[in-house]
């Protein structure tokens, strides 16, 4: 199994209650969780991140276990060696691209110097064609361009998974289409399991191995694919 | 302007930026830790704290003088603990010109600093998180970095609010010339004894601190920061 998750999570605000009761289990590398927004996809992330503790349950992810309320484990972020990809990128708006993606790369209080250098940021530099905007600041670049150093970014740290929210919703059409096809590459060739949220359904027919419905905090299997691109485009 | 009327300005000036350096230092560390706590972790009575630390903006400085004079006087729970334990008396002592002006000064380090914090995106935060950075890794290198300016300008404003604190200092530390005098009760006793030119040296250095001290805050206010 490349992915397991079995969790619960019940968020109360006032009189309304929210029950996130998320189950997958998954032989393949890339699953694709499709719903609309409100239905927990992002909840769900954030727990297998650590950024949210379930109530009870178990993540398993490439053999490790990341999460399990009975053994009493829960790994902090820190320690899950996971990348993730936030909808709106998450880039940090003080440093420039080469400090952006050589965060992770460099632990303790500092931050990497405004010309960092090292192997894995030239690697990642030029395999997104990001060299001549190396020392830009994030809000002076394009939306595709910022896609790709949130990518670099969290994949420099060599982690064990994926996990992305929505990866293509900041993008304009044209471009969408263009870096779906360059996350599919990148995936095949890192072989690293993967984890997409999306509500659009041209992201389930891209990426969909194994494709998830999420509705109300619960979720199902979906058999018939074209079922959803029918009923939603 | 006489010479001898000059040297006790130049005293009292040295003393008040002496008292105020040191009050600015303590509001600052305190300050940033509390507003951190305050913009990012929830727990009960998070906003009676808020409201608790931020009395000394609205409370008269006798009244709060009063309250120090309690609490760290010789018979208070903290002077008596000090005099007995290390044989130190704060009354009448600059120091307590320090705390004095620190306790009046700290509401604008705090406000300003957990607006500051309540600005940064909690996201990137998270982001630093999941790249494997310690919570203090993430403090330092995402948050800390992000609200400099707020922190920064509330601090100014704090130096300022220092060097013109009054009330609450004179009940603690005195008026003793060249030891606890500053600017501000300096000024007080010149016109007291009808010292008129010593008073108008001193207003004038006194205007002129807080003026630059004031046109420096407002350069740093977050709204002419380019990220915003």
């Amino acid at each position: 199994m490349q992915i397991q998750i079995d969790i619960t999570k019940t968020l109360r605000s006032g009189a309304r209650t929210f029950a996130l009761r998320a189950r997958l289990a998954s032989a393949s590398q890339r699953i694709v969780v499709y719903g609309p927004s409100g239905a927990g996809k992002s909840m769900l992330l954030k727990a297998v991140a650590g950024l949210m503790t379930p109530d009870h349950g178990r993540i398993e992810i490439a053999g490790r276990c990341l999460y399990d309320s009975v053994d009493g484990i829960d790994l902090a972020p820190q320690r899950r060696k996971l990348a993730y990809l936030f909808q709106d990128y998450a880039l940090f708006p003080h440093l420039n691209v080469r400090q952006n993606i050589a965060f992770g790369l460099q632990r303790g209080w500092r931050n990497p110097l405004a010309r960092v250098d090292g192997e894995a940021v030239r690697y990642w530099l030029q395999a997104f064609e990001l060299e001549h905007v190396a020392q830009q600041l994030p809000h002076q670049l394009s939306g595709g361009q910022r896609q790709r150093v949130a990518l670099a970014r969290a994949l420099a740290p060599e982690p064990a998974a994926l996990l992305l929210d929505e990866p293509f919703a900041a993008l304009d059409p044209a471009l969408r289409q263009r870096m779906r096809a360059e996350l599919d590459t990148l995936q095949r060739r890192l072989g690293i399991p993967m984890i997409l949220i999306t509500h659009d359904p041209d992201d389930v027919s891209a990426f969909g191995d194994h494709v998830l419905r999420m509705e109300n905090g619960s979720m199902a299997d979906i058999e018939n694919l074209e079922l959803v691109e029918r009923n939603e485009a | 302007m006489d010479s001898f009327l000059a040297e006790p300005a130049w005293i009292a000036l040295r003393l008040s930026l002496k008292v105020a350096c040191w009050a600015t230092l303590l509001d600052l560390v305190f300050g940033v830790a509390l507003g951190y706590l305050l913009a990012r972790k929830r727990f009960p009575g998070r906003e009676l704290l808020d409201a608790l630390l931020t009395l000394p903006m609205v409370m008269p400085p006798t009244v709060l003088g009063y309250y120090l004079l309690v609490v760290i006087g010789r018979h208070g729970p903290l002077g008596a603990w000090l005099q007995q334990t290390f044989g130190i008396n704060l009354i009448f002592t600059w120091q307590a010109a320090v705390i004095a002006a620190a306790v009046v000064a700290f509401p604008l380090v705090l406000k300003g600093a957990r607006a500051a914090f309540e600005t940064v995106d909690t996201q990137l935060e998270q982001a630093a998180k999941v790249l494997g950075i310690s919570p203090f890794g993430v403090f330092l290198r995402v948050t800390l970095p992000l609200a400099w300016r707020g922190v920064l300008g509330g601090t100014l404003l704090a130096f300022a609010r220092s060097m013109g604190e009054f009330g609450a200092t004179l009940m603690v530390a005195g008026s003793i010339p060249g030891k606890t005098q500053t600017l501000s009760i300096a000024v007080y006793e010149a016109v007291q004894a009808g010292q008129d030119d010593t008073a108008n040296l001193l207003v004038l250095i006194t205007s002129v601190v807080c003026i630059v001290v004031l046109v420096a805050a407002n350069k740093l206010t977050p709204n002419r920061n380019p990220q915003a």
